[in-house]
């Protein structure tokens, strides 16, 4: 058995495409043609150049030599946070503009919840001359103000999402919408490995640059090109996915996924998707998502704005249920003081979402010789306000 | 299942109304239900409120929202609608969206709506494939229509797939949009449903989305068997409430 999607778009018991007909011939294009397109010898050649140039890969895996002393293990990060525009999340959004190019798509859009996977639309829009609209729940929008400053420099229009919750979701369904009616003219970038199949494939190919360079590195420094244990933080769940993509089949991975706990699992305040989630479709997908029993979906809570998601991709509902991974979750002041620990003892300091990863280490003990990967998926600039407020700087 | 194909043998130029379960207030379903097939009413689209309606315009959205607020679920629903074959005989389909019914039990969800009389379902992101390979036996166990979408994107071909999986009629979306978002007819519509209408498909054409007043609907059902009028219908009850519906259906009629 794999871990990869098979040919109808389900990991597992989870995936497919519940869209409305609507977005059919939109996404059934897609379907037809992401692969094809993205294995051409001129689309990886533009796409790696990009990804070399212009985001600055590969990106170092670094060894982490204070935080491995004090955890009595070897911990290896993958800097992710070196990225242009300070994420992984450019690393798709580069894919997918030059795929909206080859499909002769002429306006962006998006749906952002923090605004990084915003910016990092904006951003790849900017560099490819490309109209670019952003949606983001109104209460997202006066959250993270720098970031819709961000959006707006570099040339995005920034809606507000004003239905429902007015967070991310209801940003993903004002997205949705436009494509509705839009459905010639218009890609739809999504930023995670959510949505209808082939997002979140797509979504997981692009990012699988991230272990690829993992293999090359660890068997530069260890011999080996694989970790014993692969960590990473998971909300819609895009970095994780690029992280775990080359190593899925291979079971001498252990694979450990960190949900946002929020203020406690089961404090009504939480985003871990994978317990408290129940089967059912969110944004064109059957995956685990948190919902009321009449199956109305709830609004989480994580400290993280990019963690938040009440759903998580199907890859990730699929490595649960079977068992593949090790999901383990951290609350707010867990990964809090986690973030804070690696500005200390390394000088990085890493994103909110990151820093609910770099919690599994006082999660779980790691052997002394355990090769340890944790994605280091962003930087912390966006999250200085939150820092300040939560640590009284 | 059988009102529905009756309503298509006997009648043209069918009017069908869309309305939001629980709204404007949780008890008005079966007022509503009641009002509408008293003004002669053809066919009955009972929303079933969704957190997330993908497919639908901010009226609807908010019409969906306010219902939930209110208490509205499918338990509650079916609650409402135990008695109401004893009272109207006129064809009723819910419209909602999959994860609710899923969340039911998509079998136990057929089996009520056969016991209180439902005779189809519209669940805009139940896909052709999934519906087929999935559902269909249910469905017709329970002796309910499913009836698919069409666009003006829809491709021949998939067109002729959906009519071969409808067992009732097929809802014709006017434009590539949400409800509520367009304004009249051009002559682009006009072609398309003449296109379509032209393919001389084994069920009959219902056309839905911008059908606002008697111009569009006239306009919508000179190709077709019908036509359904959701937003501008919530849009009148929002504003003149229960007792506007009559006003509402003549001005459509006339």
């Amino acid at each position: 058995m794999s871990y990869q999607v098979n040919e109808k778009g389900y990991y597992g018991d989870f995936g497919g495409a519940y869209i409305p007909e609507m977005l059919y011939p939109n996404v059934e294009e897609l379907r037809k043609v992401y692969v094809e397109i993205t294995s051409e010898d001129s689309f990886k050649k533009e796409f790696d150049q990009l990804l070399k140039e212009y985001v600055g890969r590969p990106t170092p895996l670094y060894f982490a030599k204070r935080l491995s002393e004090k955890y009595n293990t070897k911990i290896y990060l993958k800097r992710e946070d070196l990225c242009h525009t300070g994420a992984h999340k450019v690393n798709n959004t580069i894919g997918q503009i030059l795929l909206a190019k080859r499909l002769g798509k002429n306006r962006i859009i998006a749906e952002t919840g923090a605004g990084q996977h915003g910016v990092a639309t904006a951003t790849v829009c900017a560099l490819m001359g490309m109209q670019c609209i952003v949606y983001m729940g109104e209460i997202d929008i006066k959250r993270q103000a720098p970031n819709v400053a961000r959006m707006k420099m570099l040339g995005a229009e920034v809606r507000a999402a004003k239905s429902g919750s007015k967070t991310l979701k209801d940003a993903t369904n004002e997205a949705i919408r436009d494509w509705i009616n839009n459905p010639v003219d218009t890609h739809y970038i999504i930023g995670s490995v959510v949505g209808p199949h082939p997002y979140p494939d797509m979504v997981a190919r692009f990012q699988s640059v991230i272990s690829a360079e993992i293999k090359t590195q660890l068997l530069e420094k260890e011999g080996r090109d694989y970790p014993d244990h692969m960590i990473a933080c998971v909300g819609g769940g895009s970095n994780a996915a690029g992280a775990y993509y080359h190593y899925l089949d291979r079971p001498e991975v252990n694979i450990i996924a960190v949900e946002a706990a929020g203020k406690g699992i089961h404090s009504g305040e939480s985003a871990a998707t994978s317990v408290l989630g129940k089967e059912g479709i969110i944004h064109g997908s059957k995956t685990l998502l948190m919902q009321s029993k009449d199956g109305q979906i709830t609004e989480p809570y994580s400290i993280s704005a990019g963690l938040d998601y009440p759903g998580v991709g199907p890859m990730h509902a699929n490595l649960y249920r079977s068992k593949r991974a090790e999901f383990i979750s951290a609350t707010d002041d867990e990964a809090m003081s986690a973030g804070l620990e690696l500005c200390k003892l390394e000088g990085i300091i890493p994103a909110i979402e990151t820093s609910h990863a770099l919690a599994a280490l006082d999660h779980r003990a790691f052997s002394k010789d355990d090769v340890v990967v944790i994605n280091l998926s962003g930087r912390g600039d966006k999250d200085l306000g939150n820092y300040i407020e939560y640590f009284n700087f | 299942m059988n009102r529905i194909k009756q309503l298509f043998d006997s009648k043209k130029n069918i009017l069908s109304i869309y309305f939001t379960a629980g709204y404007p207030k949780k008890e008005d379903t079966t007022k509503v239900i009641k009002s509408l097939a008293s003004q002669g009413v053809d066919l009955l689209e009972i929303g079933l409120p969704f957190s997330d309606p993908l497919a639908d315009g901010p009226v609807i959205q908010e019409s969906s929202t306010e219902a939930l607020r209110n208490g509205m679920s499918s338990e509650v629903l079916f609650e409402q609608l135990k008695d109401i074959r004893n009272e109207v005989s006129v064809p009723l389909i819910i419209m909602g969206y999959f994860n609710p019914v899923m969340q039911y039990g998509v079998e136990a969800f057929c089996k009520k709506c056969n016991e209180v009389g439902i005779d189809g379902l519209i669940l805009p992101d139940l896909p052709l494939e999934e519906y087929q390979e999935h559902y269909a036996s249910v469905f017709e166990k329970y002796n309910l229509a499913n009836i698919f979408l069409i666009t003006p994107q829809t491709s021949d071909e998939r067109i002729k797939a959906i009519d071969k999986a409808s067992n009732a009629f097929i809802y014709l979306v006017s434009t590539a949009s949400v409800t509520g978002s367009q304004s009249g007819f051009g002559s682009d519509q006009e072609a398309y449903f003449k296109r379509i209408s032209d393919m001389n498909l084994e069920n009959p054409l219902i056309v839905g989305f911008g059908i606002k007043d008697k111009q569009t609907f006239d306009q919508a059902t000179k190709y077709t068997s019908g036509a359904i009028i959701g937003t501008a219908f919530i849009n009148s009850i929002t504003e003149n409430g229960i007792d506007g519906i009559p006003n509402f259906i003549k001005g459509i009629r006339s």
